[in-house]
């Protein structure tokens, strides 16, 4: 099979499943979830295709979420140890939080740590260290870190989280408006929510539930804000600032 | 010997059995499928990669795959077979773990397991070859990274004819010689990732039988692929 001519095999936005090819020829360059054998280059992941330029993309539909350094996560402590908390990350590794990045306090040696963080307690914290092996270091030491109190907790495809964050953050402040509630998404796929009423907690959970559900389908933003005009709620569509057409995929 | 023309149920010789091909079937796993061929019906569930104890299974370079075959108790007709746990099912377990190893790619995610549940509701022969079919779709559908799909298929030989998937009628054939060979293919470089055998035949007739197999499985493997993409078809409604 001789072939000199480069082709693309599919198209922007289509799904494409491991084992098909996106494109021939060396014209096209694999990006993530993708890998070239041969003249080919074969989708390795379940998702949709992405054409930046002459680079190919598969952004997946679906995935446990991999700990990666610099990401601000929810995570759930699990346990105390004597040099700090052994943390639940919903991926497949846990994390540490030791003490010295615990909090801007002194702690002293022998200190109760239940008083600071207890089994059961969801916090916002940020990802310092990842090794090779991946075990994961975590830090309260920064804006808007701390345990989270009251409010209510649900889990999202980690793949779906730029899509409920949007560009530049615009789905999420749009919801946080119309909703008047409290919303931080965490990088891992758990998203605390917390409203003034029950009532506008379950409306933001119902609608982040559905961003989730339609993350693919084009025109997502006014699609939203449709729901939560019919849910009797103002909304207004954040406008960006200019030149800031990037999509926050972080 | 009676020349035959057609198969007991009508099919040709080298024809399958209606497949239908579901995913996202199980709610709580992270990947799942439904793949039904005949009257065999293969469910699997796909969870991880997450931790893995006892600690000394882990593998620091990648993670690690784990299958487990099981036939429900009502499956079969229980004439051969006994459904539950045993050599059979185990022995079923560590194939299928070895047609999927070759396309599966764990590396981001090492001292981790993907633990792979296949379910059989309904037996009538074939039910390895469903298993790892169902198995493939789960496990593209939880997101793995993945070379390419698996397709199985078994091929074998009925009082001297070849055939493609066999039922359990052929196979229990017991007025001639029967040789049932369940295969995998690994269809972007036609590597066979599963070869067994039950039953006697001849080389040339295994090679035969055997390209016969490699055919099929662009149907297997295109009925694969529509089901894992009417999954965001689903969701849009």
């Amino acid at each position: 099979m001789e072939q000199t001519t480069s082709a693309l095999k599919v198209s922007e936005k289509d799904v494409v499943v491991p084992g098909e090819i996106l494109a021939e020829g060396i014209e096209y360059l694999p990006g993530q979830g993708m890998y070239r054998e041969g003249n080919n280059i074969i989708a390795s992941r379940f998702g949709l295709v992405r054409l930046e330029g002459k680079v190919l993309k598969v952004l997946p539909l679906s995935g446990k979420y991999l700990p990666r350094r610099g990401d601000v996560i929810i995570a759930l402590v699990e346990d105390v140890n004597i040099s700090g908390w052994r943390v639940n990350t919903n991926s497949a590794y846990t994390a540490m939080l030791s003490l010295k990045d615990a909090s801007g306090d002194f702690i002293r040696r022998g200190a109760d740590l239940t008083q600071y963080f207890d089994i059961g307690d969801y916090i916002v914290t940020k990802i310092i260290n990842v090794t090779s092996q991946n075990l994961v270091d975590l830090t309260m030491k920064g804006p808007g870190l701390r345990k989270l109190e009251g409010g209510r907790i649900l889990k999202v495809a980690p793949s779906k989280v730029p899509r409920i964050i949007g560009k530049q953050g615009s789905m999420v402040s749009m919801v946080k408006k119309a909703t008047g509630c409290n919303i931080i998404v965490g990088q891992n796929g758990i998203v605390w929510v917390k409203g003034i009423n029950p009532e506008d907690e379950l409306l933001t959970v119902e609608t982040i539930k559905k961003i989730e559900n339609e993350s693919h389908v084009s025109g997502l933003t006014d699609k939203i804000k449709e729901f939560l005009e019919s849910k009797g709620k103002v909304v207004e569509i954040p406008q960006l600032q200019e030149g800031g057409d990037h999509e926050e995929v972080e | 010997m009676i020349m035959y023309k057609k198969r007991l149920d009508g099919r040709k010789f080298d024809e399958l059995r209606p497949i239908t091909a579901k995913v996202g079937v199980i709610k709580n796993a992270d990947g799942s499928a439904y793949f039904k061929i005949g009257n065999t019906i293969a469910y699997a569930a796909v969870y991880g990669p997450r931790d893995l104890y006892p600690k000394f299974l882990q593998n620091p370079e990648k993670g690690i795959l784990r299958c487990n075959y099981n036939m429900m108790p009502f499956s079969g007709s229980g004439e051969r077979v006994r459904p539950g746990p045993s050599r059979r099912s185990k022995e079923i377990s560590y194939v299928t773990e070895a047609a999927l190893s070759p396309v599966v790619n764990l590396e981001d995610f090492p001292n981790t397991v993907v633990d792979v549940f296949i379910e059989l509701s309904q037996t009538d022969a074939g039910s390895r070859c469903a298993g790892i079919c169902a198995a493939s779709m789960a496990l593209a559908d939880a997101g793995i990274q993945m070379k390419d799909l698996v397709a199985a298929i078994s091929v074998g030989i009925v009082d001297g004819q070849i055939l493609l998937d066999l039922d359990y009628q052929e196979e229990a054939y017991d007025k001639g010689d029967v040789a049932d060979v369940p295969i995998a293919v690994i269809p972007s470089t036609g590597q066979l990732s599963l070869l067994q055998m039950d039953g006697q035949i001849s080389k040339k007739d295994l090679m035969k039988a055997l390209e016969m197999g490699k055919n099929a499985v662009n149907q297997i493997i295109e009925a694969q692929r529509k089901a894992l993409k009417a999954r965001l078809e689903v969701r849009e409604k």
